[in-house]
């Protein structure tokens, strides 16, 4: 209980105390004294925490230029591969059952994810093969409802590509140029003569 | 049922039940221990444990892909998500013969050799928290481990639950600007080391509460299937990263500290020389990490892309990794289709817990405390 | 200025009521700081606490979280008031009470300034070691009255822990009784005023530290509040309490450590006695705290300059008030008291117990034989050095007796592979 030991850390507290203030900071480099810490509190919500680009929370659903040109085309995968199955999707039909088109594809008619069991895992994102879903940055998702505040259905999800852009610049730029030469690819063999049916 | 002692002619005493938990400041989760009191000494400890049993393994078997295990290994334990991501992809990738990228195995390692830092300085503020220090030393520690944090963040996404490294190698490469932070971490961490070895080490208090308390000696430990620190401080040489040489391990110089009592204070300190060795082990990963390779082998992506696609062979395979508590392994039995026929993990913090009462026994209750955090268990992981 | 304030006051009222006017004032006046001090004393040490943390302390109720004790007072106030079946409601009740009058009496004789004493017993050490034993009382009857297991054990522990430790606090005291040749606090001051302060000297060096060690465990802070463990029992003796009786508790806690403190500074560090150093300098010092204060607003900076100015006019060259020097004595030596709460441990109970019986004890004993040399010894410098041979060889040979069996120096082994 006695000894040099126990004064030994009275000292490095009292040097983490007096290192919090920045006459302390002074102090501290006038006696050359390496002193890296300060105060590490991050007054929220006054200051905020910044994240690094690939922070994610939460998906949404992504559309190039207008809310109804979104790229996902309800494939479902992402319901699948989902590990809490928190993705429910059911794709838009018409009155006799048959799937409706929007620009060339099909689309979802519900598309909802519930807040309270989404792991933010990613893979949804992962398995997308349209990369019509990403993840996004927002994490002040609190609602008042137990239940009905939770789920974000598809008008809450969908975001432009901008925003995309906006959020993860780099990733972003990667899915730009991928679905680039997709489209590149689709117009080349587009533009090939076309091959009689029998082979 | 409580049998009574005679201490004197006339005078008995009885002996006391007592639980300590499941609700308490200092199990480290829910956890209960009935313990049979005699004044102040423990007779008998019951650990009692299960509150947090969620069912990981069944839900593995009831539906997931092997892929769709990932998120749920970060929450086995949740200090060391790398290193559980990491221990699954290895019995991946033994049960369908993946092979691993180059730039994969050496990203790995350094986030491997991250998390063991955490985990250490994160289980000693722990430690120091049960024994009264009002949370100084915990904050310290939280303080570095935030920075490491970020780093995961900056690659992963996520700073614990990671969901980073998969089978072939990692999901993603590293970002820019991520090898110049790390390398300044991890030259800068030795400054942080010596600073809390001079809170910690010499302090007297600490000596006289940790020295010759809870002492488990090699052979117990041994028939015990104790692992990792746990072990090494009791005197045994065996680290897994030096016995099997998973991964690229054996292309590293670094040592195995080991204790020779075996006492809380020895557990404490092969900690605080294994984190010494960490850093080791990160600065020569940081200097060789290749530059022009993928980060992931094109088979580990298509299965990444696709995992209902992925159907390992039929048979079985035990991965195992030295995690920072112990051996974890992962044992895996696939019958040919994309979700796993039986999914078991062998889990550190359950099996070295269940020593707890030989270490207990004739020491206080103050002391039983201590003995359970430098066990160093996570409730997550030994409930599954 | 407050004898002033209350020599006017008295001379008021017709000359038969003066006297009883004069207690009431006094009465009042404690009544009103102590609780005070208790509320700004746990802000302080949140503060104080979250700066060797890194972290900053309550900032938001209130500017710089200075109105954080309000809020926790109110909490205290509206919660539910718990009592376990079972338990006797009596004595549950009057527990916290009989912790919390006591630790107010205290301060009855703590001399604040110069002619700044409340009650000037003859008895005053006598009256406050003897107030301050009842604390063991109340601990007991709270922890019994609660009848559950976890209380019982930390009210033993608590009890056992005050008892030791009162032997030591009492022998160091009585090196100062014999110098000084009264148990008048006043007195005590006085003579430290004629002889120097008694923290100076070998044997008033090792009687203060024991003091001080012994006051800390006496009000159960860490490192010895293993009876209030939080990891452990889960609040030992206080754990069934609730609402406003926990803050009972809370505050017969906090003003005993302030008790403690002052009683320190007056037996050993001089009391409310200090060079005469004139009031500009204070007045500058606090002028130049606010004017770089970051949060305040800036009237209130403004404001506060101004009054500083106001006071260096009025005041100037006056010599810095006598209750100023006391307090700023009794606050550094709670800033030891929230240094040590951050820094360390607590020691297990049988480490506690033998801290006192086996350390405190025959190093208290051994000052009474120092304080006796130096004071036969006292007009040749022979006093000093004999006084302090004897307690550096005394403290020597008791920290070698006390180790724990010498453990060889633990070697680590580093295997390659």
């Amino acid at each position: 209980m006695i000894g040099t030991g126990v004064l030994k850390g009275m000292g490095v507290t009292f040097k983490t105390f007096v290192e919090t203030y920045p006459w302390g900071r002074a102090l501290l480099r006038l006696l050359r004294i390496p002193s890296p810490n300060g105060v590490v509190t991050v007054e929220y919500p006054d200051v905020k925490q910044q994240h690094s680009e690939r922070f994610r929370y939460f998906p949404f659903l992504v559309y190039d230029q207008t809310p109804d040109n979104l790229r996902c085309v309800a494939c479902r995968i992402c319901e699948q591969e989902c590990p809490p199955a928190c993705i429910h999707i059911i794709m838009e039909k018409d009155a006799q059952g048959r799937p409706v088109k929007a620009h060339g594809r099909t689309l979802p008619n519900i598309f909802d994810i519930d807040t309270s069991v989404c792991m933010s895992c990613r893979i949804c994102v992962d398995v997308c093969p349209f990369d019509a879903i990403e993840m996004d940055r927002q994490y002040e998702l609190a609602g008042e409802g137990r239940f009905e505040d939770m789920v974000m259905h598809k008008d809450q999800l969908l975001r432009s590509n901008e925003y995309f852009q906006q959020i993860k610049p780099t990733e972003a730029a990667t899915v730009d140029r991928r679905l680039a030469a997709k489209a590149a690819k689709a117009a080349a063999s587009a533009a090939k003569p076309s091959e009689p049916a029998a082979s | 049922m409580q049998p009574k002692t005679e201490t004197a002619p006339g005078m008995g005493t009885e002996l006391l039940e007592v639980n300590l938990g499941p609700q308490h400041p200092s199990t480290h989760g829910v956890f209960r221990m009935i313990a049979t009191l005699d004044g102040e000494t423990i007779r008998k400890l019951k650990p009692v444990m299960g509150y947090m049993h969620r069912n990981h393994e069944q839900i593995a078997e009831a539906g997931l892909t092997y892929i769709g295990c990932f998120p749920y290994t970060d929450r086995l334990d949740y200090f060391c998500a790398m290193t559980s991501n990491l221990g699954l992809s290895i019995a991946i990738e033994k049960l369908a013969g993946i092979e691993v990228s180059e730039r994969g195995e050496y990203i790995r390692i350094i986030m491997a050799e991250l998390t063991r830092l955490v985990n250490h300085t994160a289980v000693t503020g722990f430690l120091l928290n049960d024994m009264g220090a009002f949370g100084t030393p915990l904050l310290y520690a939280f303080r570095e481990r935030e920075k490491i944090l970020d780093l995961f963040e900056m690659a992963s996404g996520s700073r614990m639950m990671c969901n980073y490294v998969r089978p072939g190698g990692v999901r993603e490469d590293l970002p820019a600007g991520f090898v110049e932070r790390c390398q300044a971490l991890v030259d800068g961490y030795p400054r942080f080391l010596d600073e809390f070895e001079a809170l910690l080490t010499t302090n007297e208090i600490i000596q006289q509460r940790t020295q010759r308390v809870g002492v488990l000696p090699k052979a117990l430990a041994v028939d015990a299937s104790i692992t990792g620190p746990m072990l090494r401080a009791s005197g045994m040489n065996y680290d897994i990263r030096k016995v099997d040489g998973y991964s690229i391990y054996p292309r590293f110089a670094f040592k195995v500290p080991l204790g020779t009592i075996g006492d809380t204070y020895d557990r404490y300190y092969v900690r605080i020389l294994e984190m010494r060795e960490s850093i080791k082990i990160l600065q020569q990963a940081l200097k060789e990490l290749p530059q022009a390779s993928p980060s992931i082998s094109p088979k580990g992506q298509a299965i990444g892309k696709a995992p209902r696609t992925f159907r390992p062979p039929k048979g079985d395979a035990y991965g195992r990794i030295e995690a920072p508590k112990g051996e974890l392994g992962f044992y895996l039995v696939s019958d040919g289709s994309p979700q796993p026929y039986r999914y078991h993990i062998r889990a550190p913090s359950f099996i070295n817990l269940t020593v707890l009462e030989d270490l207990c026994l004739g020491h206080k209750v103050a002391d039983a405390i201590i003995i359970l955090g430098s066990i160093d268990i996570v409730l997550c992981e030994v409930d599954r | 200025m407050f004898v002033n304030a209350v020599a006017w006051v008295r001379g008021l009222f017709p000359l038969p009521l003066q006297p009883w006017v004069e207690m009431l004032l006094k009465i009042g006046a404690i009544a009103a700081i102590a609780p005070a001090i208790m509320m700004y004393l746990t802000w302080l040490e949140r503060k104080l606490i979250a700066r060797m943390q890194n972290r900053l302390g309550p900032t938001r109720v209130g500017v710089y979280g200075l109105l954080q004790p309000l809020a926790d007072g109110l909490k205290m106030l509206i919660k539910e008031d718990i009592v376990p079946t079972g338990a006797d409601r009596l004595l549950h009740l009057l527990a916290p009470l009989l912790a919390v009058v006591p630790a107010i009496l205290l301060f009855v004789v703590l001399p604040f300034g110069r002619h700044m004493i409340a009650a000037d017993l003859n008895v005053g050490l006598l009256y406050a070691l003897a107030i301050s034993s009842i604390s063991s009382y109340a601990i007991f009857m709270g922890g019994w009255a609660s009848r559950s297991k976890f209380s019982v054990l930390g009210a033993m522990r608590s009890v056992a822990q005050i008892i030791s430790y009162e032997v030591p606090e009492v022998l160091s005291v009585v090196t100062v009784i014999m110098v000084a040749g009264t148990l008048s606090m006043v007195g005590i001051v006085e003579a430290q005023i004629r002889h120097g302060w008694f923290v100076w000297t070998p044997w008033g060096f090792a009687g203060a530290l024991v003091f001080f060690l012994s006051g800390i465990a006496e009000v159960n802070r860490t490192p010895f509040d293993m009876p209030e463990a939080e990891s452990e029992l889960v609040g030992g003796f206080h754990t069934e309490y609730s609402g406003m009786k926990f803050a009972l508790w809370y505050m017969a806690e906090f003003l005993e450590s302030f008790a403690i403190c002052a009683l320190t500074v007056t037996l050993f560090l001089g009391g409310w006695d200090a060079p005469a150093i004139p009031c500009w300098t204070l007045a500058g010092l606090l002028a130049l705290l606010l004017a770089t204060a970051k949060r305040l607003p800036i009237v209130a900076k403004g404001l506060g300059v101004m009054a500083m100015g106001g006071a260096v006019l009025w005041w100037g060259t006056q010599p810095i008030p006598s209750w100023i020097w006391f307090l700023a004595k009794t606050y550094a030596l709670v800033f030891v008291l929230v240094w040590l709460r951050g820094t360390f441990p607590r020691l297990r109970i049988d480490q506690l117990m033998g801290l006192a019986w086996k350390f405190l004890l025959p190093l208290a004993l051994l000052n009474i034989l120092a304080a006796g040399l130096w004071w036969s010894l006292r007009d040749t410098p022979a006093g000093w050095v004999v006084s302090g041979m004897v307690l550096l060889a005394g403290a020597a040979l008791l920290v070698l007796l006390n180790k724990p069996a010498p453990l060889h120096p633990r070697t680590y082994l580093f295997a390659d592979s």
